[in-house]
């Protein structure tokens, strides 16, 4: 009898998980009503009005590891805090508009910018001022505080000397004219330096919180901020409330009331989340779509692709013996199938890269590019007049080592790259395999032949992509090339006023390092993304960033 | 008895040295810093940050000050997580992982015990198969994956629970099942084999002979003796499932410890390294000794045996 009780039992578990596996997709719509009645806790479940609260669902993929403007490096921490704080300037559309700023003006040389500040508050009432600038400016400076990005800064006078111990706070060119009104003077003309007022670094904080608590920054309820929206619930590694701030100047216009962020980290569970309707959107900075779910989103249509500053390249070694020669890297790098690759491997409608600056960078070029993708017969032209100055007698004595770090995505673009290698140009490629920390540890210490690495631009300028080559010295070369008149171009490029001639100038730099090849480029990045269709006007710019003041909710 | 504990007590100490100096040797040999990224830090700066945390001083000062921090619980701030004490991120982690942990617990011995008992009753049976097989598959089936099938059949498909999250009962059973199900799996063959072995000693034969019912036996007489392995099971069992599973908790955005363990070294991040370290071992030698002094009680001769030692 017993015996038959839990027989019962069991077929009754075993049956359900076989019915289980069976539901088809009929049923899926009472599925989701169902989830949302178990998730969603209060004022859910009747219809929207007009003036109902609008909120939003969104994923993070990792809890944020700094929201202190000053001290952020990452872009979670960075999408975080381009809603909840607001600097001088922000992007809209691509361009550098005021936002805490009610106007500014330039002087002819380029030197000096004078911010006009709007009459805006803090979330605990107090006035936003010039002095709050000016404070956080010089807190990020301050070498005491180790800001990682502090050298975003730089193009103030003064700023370098100061943060690197060698002058003095009251040198630089930061100087407060009034309550409203700040002037910034420069070392060099800096024709991004708008762009640069946008980004995170040179947010403000409220000078009295952060000497009252030095860690005002890791918890909700000591957060005080000058955005649109307000952080009100934090549980950390578990999921963020943003609320609509009431006392942030252009509150009106902002249309979402709340935002309920969850920090989830495995991407097949944010696509199951998307799918279950619990969150509204899923892409670049919120979540992200995974490599397998891309073939399903495209086929049914709900992928969205937008273009991306960043470039995904393969760097060599040109302190290596093999890698010195010239003509073998270009034989490497012409011999990349990146269509193919983009096809097969990435899937993500990435364009192929063919020079360094991306064609997000608007106004660069004339995107066509310095080669020819997968040029075969020119890269065996290349390889063999570097086999014969290396004194190799055929492709097949030539070894190479490809260098990545763990991850199935870096892994599957290796192997495709290393096939093609061994195919088309004869060569052996290995492969080498290492974590991340160790990784970026052996690309530094030059001890590589070929890695791969990334590159996301801060701001959206070709400076960015170009500046990090122009010693050997530049921690993020990490090629050992140098260029003497590469050098001189981009020392040339940071005084040149003119903008159509700063341009020309770059594009020359650029001309020069495309004819010596100290990396291959790959790719250029894109952003995907998918959300629901009663979510309106919610698209990252070329930098991935998404700024939730102007996006809606139409129910 | 008390001397064997203050004993029991000392070794933890002599261990937990043991752990944390092996711990930070390891962490020093392996290469990469906390401040490493894609974007280089200038010089400099990463100069800065290295005095900041310390880390620019000989190993020999870097190892005391790891080691009094360490006996006197204060772990500092992660190097990831700015300005915020590792203390504290156990401190807000560890009841998370403790009520998922605990629920997955009394769902594996339940479980496991049950299907045990029923492989040995009916051995060589129908119903032992089938539990032979559950228990198996439990065993076998990665908890990942366990945790993805659950997601898709009981979250996406019906709808019953939610996907991720961590807001109230409902959230805890999908999880909590996904990291049950393996140790359910293992506790079952333990409980079996020992019951198995139970079943053919006089004792229960005795029992049986004068008339008292087959699940009477079980649960006044042999089932006691049988839970002796399962009990020694249950010390790393409780340590493991307690602090949380790294993969469970990523799975299903659960913002208990599980994540700082493997998360922690992958960034370099050599204090929160230090104070999970410290804690899980605590937790693991805690639970190890508690198992011990349990199977005094459910073995009067082990306790023999342990008073005599001392």
């Amino acid at each position: 009898m017993k015996f038959n009780k839990f027989l019962t039992l069991m077929m009754v578990l075993v049956l359900s998980i076989v019915l289980a596996a069976c539901n088809t997709d009929d049923s899926k719509e009472e599925v989701d009503n169902s989830s949302e009645g178990t998730t969603e806790t209060g004022s859910e479940g009747t219809t929207e009005t007009a003036s109902e609260p609008k909120e939003i669902n969104l994923v993070f993929g990792s809890e944020p590891p700094s929201l202190h403007p000053g001290l952020a490096t990452d872009t979670t921490s960075s999408t975080m805090i381009q809603n909840i704080f607001e600097g001088l300037m922000t992007m809209e559309n691509g361009e550098a508009t005021e936002a805490a700023a009610e106007s500014y003006e330039i002087s002819d040389d380029l030197l000096t910018y004078t911010f006009k500040l709007r009459d805006a508050q803090w979330t605990n009432g107090d006035p936003v001022t010039a002095e709050d600038f000016a404070f956080s400016w010089k807190w990020v400076l301050d070498p005491a505080n180790a800001s990682e990005y502090a050298s975003i800064l730089y193009p103030i006078k003064g700023a370098e000397a100061f943060n690197l111990g060698t002058g003095s706070a009251d040198d630089l060119g930061i100087k407060v004219i009034d309550e409203k009104t700040i002037e910034v003077t420069l070392e060099v003309p800096t024709p991004y330096f708008l762009e640069l007022t946008a980004f995170k670094t040179m947010y403000p904080f409220h000078k009295a919180t952060q000497e009252a608590n030095a860690n005002w920054y890791t918890e909700a309820d000591t957060i005080v901020s000058n955005g649109p929206y307000t952080l009100t619930e934090w549980v950390h590694n578990g999921n963020i409330v943003l609320t609509k701030s009431d006392t942030y100047w252009d509150a009106a216009n902002v249309k979402i009331d709340t935002a309920n962020i969850s920090i989830v980290e495995s991407e097949s569970s944010q696509m199951a989340m998307y799918d279950a309707e619990e969150i509204d959107f899923l892409g670049t900075n919120f979540g992200s779509i995974s490599l397998d779910a891309i073939d399903r989103l495209k086929s049914d249509g709900s992928l969205n692709v937008a273009p991306y500053s960043g470039i995904y390249w393969y760097k060599f070694n040109t302190t290596d013996k093999v890698m010195s020669n010239v003509n073998i890297r270009k034989a490497l790098a012409l011999s990349i199938d990146r269509a193919g690759l983009i096809k097969n491997i990435t899937k993500g409608e990435q364009e192929p890269a063919l020079g360094i600056v991306p064609n997000a960078v608007g106004g660069f070029g004339d995107d066509s590019g310095y080669f020819k993708d997968a040029d075969y017969e020119e890269a065996k032209k290349f390889l063999d007049a570097g086999l014969k100055e290396l004194g190799l007698a055929s492709p097949a004595d030539l070894e190479i080592t490809v260098s990545y770090n763990t991850s199935e995505a870096h892994a599957a673009i290796a192997q495709f790259i290393q096939q093609g290698w061994t195919s088309q140009l004869g060569i052996k490629a290995k492969l080498d395999n290492s974590e991340w920390q160790v990784y970026l540890d052996k690309l530094s210490n030059l001890d590589y032949q070929v890695g791969r690495l990334g590159w996301i631009a801060d701001y959206n300028d070709a400076y960015t992509f170009l500046e990090m080559y122009n010693t050997a010295s530049n921690g993020n070369n990490d090629t050992g090339w140098e260029n003497a008149d590469y050098t001189a171009l981009l020392k040339q490029s940071v005084v040149e006023t003119d903008p159509a001639k700063r341009t020309a100038i770059l594009l020359e730099a650029e001309a020069i390092m495309m004819n010596e090849m100290p990396v291959a480029p790959i790719y250029f990045y894109t952003n995907l993304y998918i959300n629901k269709d009663y979510v309106t006007n919610m698209v990252p710019d070329a930098l991935g960033n998404i700024s939730l003041k102007n996006v809606d909710i139409n129910k | 008895m008390l001397t064997y504990i203050l004993k029991r007590i000392l070794y933890i100490f002599v261990a937990l040295f043991v752990i944390i100096s092996a711990t930070f040797f390891l962490m020093k040999l392996a290469p990469g810093s906390p401040f490493a990224s894609e974007r280089q830090l200038p010089p400099a700066i990463e100069q800065q940050l290295n005095e900041k945390y310390g880390l620019n001083n000989p190993w020999y000062i870097q190892y005391k000050d790891y080691l009094v921090s360490s006996f006197t619980f204060d772990f500092g701030e992660s190097m990831k997580y700015k300005g915020r004490s590792v203390n504290d991120m156990i401190s807000e982690g560890f009841p998370v992982s403790l009520v998922l942990g605990l629920e997955a617990m009394i769902l594996a011995i339940g479980l496991g015990i049950l299907l045990g008992v029923i492989s040995a009753l009916y051995h060589n049976k129908f119903p032992d198969y089938v539990s032979t097989v559950i228990a198996v598959l439990g065993i076998s089936v990665p908890s990942f994956i366990l945790a993805g099938l659950l997601q898709l059949f009981f979250a996406l498909k019906l709808g019953w629970f939610p996907v991720t999250g961590w807001k109230g009962f409902i959230y805890t059973v999908l999880p909590a099942t996904a990291i049950a199900l393996t140790h359910a799996g293992f506790i079952a063959k333990l409980t079996r084999s020992s019951m198995l072995e139970q079943n053919n000693s006089e004792y229960v034969k005795l029992a049986r002979a004068k008339g008292i019912g087959k699940w009477s036996v079980v649960f006044k007489h042999s089932l006691r003796n049988a839970l002796l392995p399962v009990v020694t099971y249950l010390g790393p069992l409780t340590a493991g499932v307690v602090t949380g599973s790294f993969i469970i908790e990523q799975i299903f955005a659960i913002p208990g410890i599980g994540r700082h363990f493997v998360q922690s070294i992958t960034n370099r991040d050599y204090t929160t390294i230090m104070g999970v370290t410290v804690f899980y071992s605590i937790i693991l030698l805690l639970a190890v000794l508690v198992v011990d002094i349990l199977y005094q009680f459910i073995d009067p001769r082990i306790k023999l045996k342990g008073a005599k030692k001392s």
